[in-house]
């Protein structure tokens, strides 16, 4: 008989053994060692909201892609991967990379160049007071919610794969983060997602390479999953003509146009979880540098993600179900594929690491959202709505106090998701009505100077209206979703697409209206923030080989070929 | 200031060298269930042997020198 100790109940997907827990412990060890290492070093708030601007390319950019790779991410789209087949891949590629080299080559210097502290502080300088504060306030209150639906999240899958208690799993991970993030800043958040980056890569790139050789390498692999599933299951593109040729249910305009144009864009571009860390470059080509090299390692992704995610529907013996069946028939769900993976391939000690690749992709996540809200609180809402007069040291203490703070209001956040499951589906849709419109208002921002003040702020304030009052209306009349998806066969991932372009359409629209009908602002305030009106700093005198451009132009080329490859 | 890679160093070289000796001692007294596919080509031993080569690579190159 085995003793367990309290936090751990008798049922559970992995049983960790001796070596597996110290592989967990010294991760935590680890992570606040590094964050009381920096504590010296985040005194003023350059340091502590910025990383004092010093970040390299390579740290910035592995940095700006793992606080993207959480968890969550990991094991729902090999979740998607089990249940969609490779059309999960278009979040990776066609979802990501355009957005991450727009970022890099023309948004990137506008943003560096204002010296802004955050996206909304962006915006104030552009559009004034009210398009900040909207932005500012939508942001931060959705950050925490979303940093506190995750927590239970993961402290649930912690539970199903460990057998670990929610509030053991809830408390531990958000007091180290609150510790770390509190201590080092934004320092010790992003040195902790690099450390993140590398322990996912280790803990996850076994299973595709073991998986591969137990189904026979690529080829046999797609001719299992034909057999099992379906051969649109290994296609990209080729089954996009119709929305009922595929198993996604999404037509190619939604991928392009939607995902591809709108969503990612909006996501990659202007939200402050990841951009924060493009910000804390230390000059303009490690910056440009940055984003385009987290597009070569997104471009990887799929590997660790998407690939376990096809494997198990070669060789996992029993047929994984919708989240609804399982909770029901108390079988496995599609999202539980990437532990049962874990489980078949990792023995003592790699087991560990897997589970600390999971540990640490939720924990580097909060950390960004933390880190963010803490910024964005402290410079957007706080300083000039608040409190105007205080110093740099006031201010660093208010982010150190609002770590806590922002912690605990996820924490609260997780526990209300606990009692009431739904409050996580409005949250998560929530995000989503911000991030189309936003996009919308920044980029007419940085590329048309005739933008006004007044037209920021109407196009996204009317652009997240529209996207609420479309998810309202399929909400209240489902049959509603044939008019905003454009067709009866469309699933509700589509329904997220074609809302978002919608929303964006309509936010651009208002924005020009709104900007035409009023006095445009001055040339001179425009200098620096918008696209004719600025000299762009060069990169400077270096070998091709160190252009950000060049390095653009190779992604580019790899992404195109991959799409080509698996048409 | 400690490079970050110096932590990642430690961290892979410390993880490897766990994995890897886990590897060897099933290699010494195998389990008579594994528990897990593929037992046979002893992936904790080489994925933990290239984990702490690489920590160590990496704990060497950025280790912080003294008056640095």
């Amino acid at each position: 008989m085995t003793l367990l100790p309290a936090f751990v109940l008798p049922t559970r997907l992995v049983h960790l053994s001796p070596v597996d827990v110290v592989i967990v412990v010294f991760y935590f060890a680890l992570v606040l060692a590094i964050g009381w290492y920096l504590k010296g070093r985040a005194n003023t708030g350059e340091d502590f909201f910025m990383a004092g601007r010093e970040m390299t390319a390579w740290v910035a950019g592995l940095s700006f892609l793992s606080a993207n790779l959480g968890a969550l991410e990991l094991m729902g789209w090999a979740g998607s991967a089990y249940q969609y087949g490779i059309l999960a891949t278009h979040w990776y590629w066609i979802g990501a990379i355009p957005a991450m080299l727009f970022l890099a080559l023309v948004m990137m210097p506008f943003y560096y160049i204002s010296k802004t502290h955050s996206v909304p502080g962006y915006l104030r300088l552009r559009f004034g007071e009210p398009s900040r504060v909207l932005s500012a306030v939508s942001f931060a209150f959705m950050t925490v919610l979303m940093s506190g639906v995750n927590m239970f999240a993961m402290a649930k899958v912690m539970q199903i794969v460990l057998g670990w208690d929610i509030n053991f799993s809830i408390w531990v991970s958000s007091l180290t983060v609150a510790i770390y993030v509190t201590l080092g800043g934004l320092r010790s958040a992003i040195f902790n997602e690099v450390l993140q980056f590398f322990l996912i890569w280790a803990g996850a790139l076994l299973i595709p390479i073991l998986g591969l050789y137990e189904a026979g390498g690529w080829s046999n692999l797609k001719l299992q999953i034909a057999e099992r599933a379906s051969d649109q299951y290994v296609h990209l593109w080729s089954g996009l003509g119709s929305f009922s040729h595929n198993p996604m249910g999404i037509h190619w305009t939604g991928i392009v146009f939607g995902l591809g144009a709108v969503i990612s864009m909006g996501y990659w571009t202007t939200d402050f979880l990841v951009v924060q860390r493009i910000l804390a470059a230390k000059d303009i080509r490690s910056a440009e540098m940055a984003p385009i090299i987290g597009a070569g390692f997104k471009m990887l992704v799929p590997i660790i993600v998407i690939l376990p995610g096809l494997l198990g529907l070669a060789v996992l013996p029993e047929k994984l179900v919708p989240e609804s069946i399982a909770a029901v028939t108390g079988a496995h769900s599609y999202n539980d594929v990437l532990p049962l993976m874990l489980a078949r391939y990792c023995g003592p000690g790699l087991l560990g690491l897997g589970v600390t690749a999971l540990i640490a992709g939720f924990m580097s996540g909060m950390a960004g959202n933390v880190s963010a809200f803490t910024t964005v609180w402290t410079y957007d809402i706080y300083r000039p709505l608040i409190y105007a007069k205080g110093s740099d040291h006031h201010y660093v203490n208010m982010g150190r106090w609002t770590t806590v703070i922002g912690v605990l209001i996820s924490v609260g956040t997780a526990y209300l998701v606990m009692q009431f499951a739904s409050i996580m589906d409005y949250v998560q849709a929530l995000f989503s009505f911000f991030i189309a419109p936003l996009f919308g208002t920044v980029v007419l921002g940085m590329l048309w100077k005739r933008a006004t003040g007044p037209g920021g702020f109407w196009g996204l304030l009317c652009g997240t209206l529209s996207s609420v009052g479309m998810w309202a209306w399929v909400k209240v009349d489902p049959l509603a979703l044939r008019y905003v998806a454009l067709s009866p066969d469309a699933k509700g991932l589509a329904q997220d697409m074609y809302q978002a372009l919608w929303s964006f359409i309509v936010c651009v629209a208002v924005t020009v209206t709104v900007s035409l009908a009023t006095e445009p602002a001055p040339d001179g305030q425009l200098t620096g923030l918008v696209y004719g009106m600025t000299e762009i700093p060069l990169v400077g005198d270096v070998p091709l080989y160190e252009k950000p451009l060049f390095w653009a132009a190779v992604v580019t080329v790899v992404f195109f070929i991959l799409n080509i490859i698996f048409w | 200031m400690v490079s970050i890679w110096f932590f990642i160093g430690i961290s892979l070289a410390v993880n490897g060298a766990l994995i890897l000796a886990a590897g060897i001692y099933q290699l010494v007294d195998p389990p008579l269930n594994p528990g897990v596919v593929l037992y046979n080509l002893h992936a904790n031993v080489w994925w933990g042997a290239a984990l702490l080569l690489f920590g160590l690579i990496y704990c060497f190159k950025f280790a912080p020198r003294r008056g640095a």
